[in-house]
């Protein structure tokens, strides 16, 4: 099928994850009209990376995912290997300009024009090596020399810089911001991260299906059942495997489960930002009875490694989905009252209200998704449906009702947690009652050569996973994909209203994870 | 005002009794024994120096009322300078390698070093994967010298004070 009249074809993705559509571009000009034809109609820019596929006798190969309102559009673009170079998308999709300058620090395709500063590589290995093409070999040996980073000056009488990281005041991943400022208000904020890079994409390279979940779930430790789900999705896809009905519904229940879990740890550290300590110890109190009854109920406080290429790894008896049934109505009703006090508190609003405020149009423009672009009042939640949209099994059956709000505000971002909690709350209770007997994991026979994307809704956003198998069946290549990429950018204008000392609040209103984005 | 006192009065003390590491009871004097080895409270500064952030996950518990590691006097600083121990997660970076090794120097004594999870320990199946490559130092003893390694994946909130609490009698 066609999209917008452009003149490529594409083809459903096998399998019963997320909607995705294949095709292939025959230039950098139709790649180029397409990703502007997406753009007029509204899409996003959901992913970008590039591939080595000179192993195999060809070139090079971009791959650009668009979130398209019926799904995804996964488009593969042929460089040839001595000139591998493609029209700056940046221009088009703002979010695109760090994922081509990653691209070109780990692959060595590079855009043409546009941006050309490094982003993950700081010195640590030469400009002319790149870890990711299939001669590079294991890259040892290299001189550590980090280097200077050329960020965006802003002049003007009393305006200076205070440079924050990579080591940050509290327990958090390491980045570095620079803040350009006046007095105390923001003037500008510029990122520039890739300090918790740790070379994951070159480690998939040769793996085997179950030791790249493993890795998968390593990611982002705080979304580990999203990227767990995803890979496997993206698997699944690639081998055109269905997993059973019960390990789906599994799925979703630990996925929400996690869900709850960082919004709770969430809403109590923004009540920590704004002073009120009160709200902090409550809910990590009730965070911290949800992750025992994990511990207690799959081994693990985070449920790392319970969700597997074809299935599940484990199963829930009876006994265990009460448990979990009695925990939502015990945190329902607390979350309940704690709201009540929060909305209530005129100190903790003061902070909230209007503070890093950003708006549909820009959460459009920056690609944005997830959690930070339904509190701009944007329906895009990869769960529920949509006009055009039918989400993939099990979430159709559920009926998931997104949580939208318009301030895109702290306050928003706050009031869509609460939201976000009452609602994984009624479809656990749903999933616990309603488990249908079947398999808990399909076998997962190795295609050669297969390839696949999956899509998952994070608590943060949207996750993706492309995967490429070698002739061996092994995994050739893995684009793990975290929604902080495009988050980051709109944090950098969330701020820009505001004053210093509202910045930890504004940040940890996005939450965004630097491991999941430098990887 | 009302509804919060409300709240927490109906909660009450959920701090637990420390886990019981090694000997009975030996975690019940941590407190005593912080101030008489160090002569005052432990300040940490914890650096994460490559972690997928699971790490952090768990050391952030050890500040909900459960764990109420403050109640030990124990606590959590913002910079290396106010701190007696770094507690740091990895795999560490090549990118962190140098912000790490400046935070190091920066720890006045006694420095105590405790690598946190099986990335920065070096250990495990996905410690040893993350292993060290041309974007990872491995394992936090390859960058700094390490006093006490809390392995795990992550390591739980139990394992981590018991860590802590290993380094700290380690000064004795």
């Amino acid at each position: 099928m066609r999209f917008f009249g452009e003149p490529i074809e594409f083809d459903k993705q096998a399998g019963i994850g997320s909607p995705v559509w294949r095709g292939r571009a025959q230039s950098s000009e139709a790649m180029q009209a397409f990703a502007v034809a997406v753009h007029r109609n509204h899409g996003r820019l959901a992913a970008l990376w590039g591939e080595d596929r000179r192993g195999g006798g060809d070139g090079f190969r971009l791959h650009v995912a668009f979130g398209l309102d019926m799904g995804h559009a996964w488009l593969g673009l042929d460089l040839p290997a001595e000139r591998p170079v493609y029209p700056d998308l940046a221009g088009i999709f703002s979010a695109a300009n760090r994922m081509q300058r990653a691209t070109r620090d780990l692959v060595g395709i590079s855009n043409e024009g546009g941006d050309q500063r490094p982003w993950l590589r700081h010195g640590a290995w030469p400009a002319d090596w790149f870890p990711l093409r299939h001669d590079a070999g294991e890259g040892g040996g290299f001189v550590n020399a980090p280097t200077d980073y050329d960020f965006v000056r802003v002049g003007g009488e009393g305006a200076h810089e205070i440079p924050v990281g990579p080591i940050h005041a509290g327990i958090i991943e390491p980045g570095h911001f620079r803040f350009s400022v006046i007095g105390e208000r923001l003037l500008r904020l510029e990122q520039r991260l890739g300090y918790q890079h740790k070379g994951v994409e070159k480690l998939f390279i040769g793996r085997n299906l179950a030791e790249g979940a493993r890795l998968a779930g390593r990611i982002s430790g705080d979304s580990t059942c999203a990227y767990a789900w995803a890979y496997a999705s993206a698997i699944e896809a690639a081998c055109a495997v269905s997993p059973p009905p019960r390990a789906l519904l599994l799925r979703a229940l630990m996925l929400e489960r996690e869900r709850v879990a960082n919004h709770l740890g969430d809403l109590g550290a923004l009540g920590n930002d704004a002073a009120l300590a009160f709200g902090f110890s409550q809910f990590m109190r009730l965070k911290e009875d949800w992750l025992r009854l994990n511990a207690q109920l799959f081994g693990h406080r985070f449920m790392m490694d319970r969700i597997v290429p074809g299935g599940v790894a484990l199963d829930l008896e009876a006994p265990a989905l009460a448990s979990i049934v009695e925990q939502c109505d015990g945190v329902g009703r607390a979350v309940k009252e704690l709201k009540k006090i929060y909305d209530e508190h005129a100190g903790l609003q003061d902070r909230f209200v209007t503070t890093g405020a950003i708006d549909a149009q820009l959460a459009r423009d920056l690609s944005l998704s997830g959690m930070a672009a339904r509190a701009t009042g944007l329906i895009l939640d990869a769960r529920a449906h949509r006009t055009g949209y039918t989400p993939p099994p099990p979430w159709a059956m559920l009926g998931v009702r997104p949580v939208t709000d318009e301030r895109g505000d702290v306050a928003a971002r706050a009031a869509l947690r609460f939201g976000e909690i009452f609602e994984s709350l009624r479809l656990l209770r749903e999933i616990a009652v309603g488990l249908p007997d079947s398999g808990l994991c399909a076998e997962v026979p190795p295609a050669a050569g297969g390839q696949g994307l999956g899509v998952v809704e994070g608590w943060r956003g949207e996750v993706l996973v492309g995967v490429q198998l070698d002739d061996a069946g092994r995994l050739a290549r893995v684009h793990p994909h975290d929604p902080s990429w495009q988050a980051w950018p709109a944090l950098e204008h969330a701020v820009m209203k505001d004053i210093v000392p509202d910045f930890p609040l504004i940040n940890k209103s996005f939450n965004l994870s630097y491991s999941g984005a430098d990887l | 005002m009302i509804p919060m006192l409300r709240r927490i009065l109906r909660t009450g003390i959920v701090s637990e009794p420390p886990p019981a590491a090694g000997a009975e009871g030996e975690m019940a004097r941590l407190g005593e024994d912080i101030r008489r080895i160090l002569g005052r409270a432990l300040a940490i500064r914890e650096v994460d120096a490559g972690s997928c952030n699971g790490c952090e996950l768990e050391i952030h518990a050890l500040n909900n009322p459960y764990y109420n590691i403050e109640g030990y006097g124990i606590k959590f600083v913002a910079s290396p300078r106010h701190a007696d121990m770094l507690l740091v997660t990895g795999p560490v970076t090549k990118n962190m390698e140098h912000a790490l090794k400046v935070a190091w120097d920066c720890t006045p004594a006694p420095k105590l070093v405790v690598a946190v999870g099986d990335c920065g320990c070096g250990c495990g199946e996905i410690g040893g994967t993350f292993g060290t490559s041309y974007a990872s130092c491995g394992a936090v003893e390859n960058v700094i010298p390490v006093d006490v390694r809390v392995p795990g994946c992550p390591p739980t909130p139990t394992a981590l004070l018991a860590g802590i609490l290993a380094a700290v009698r380690r000064q004795k």
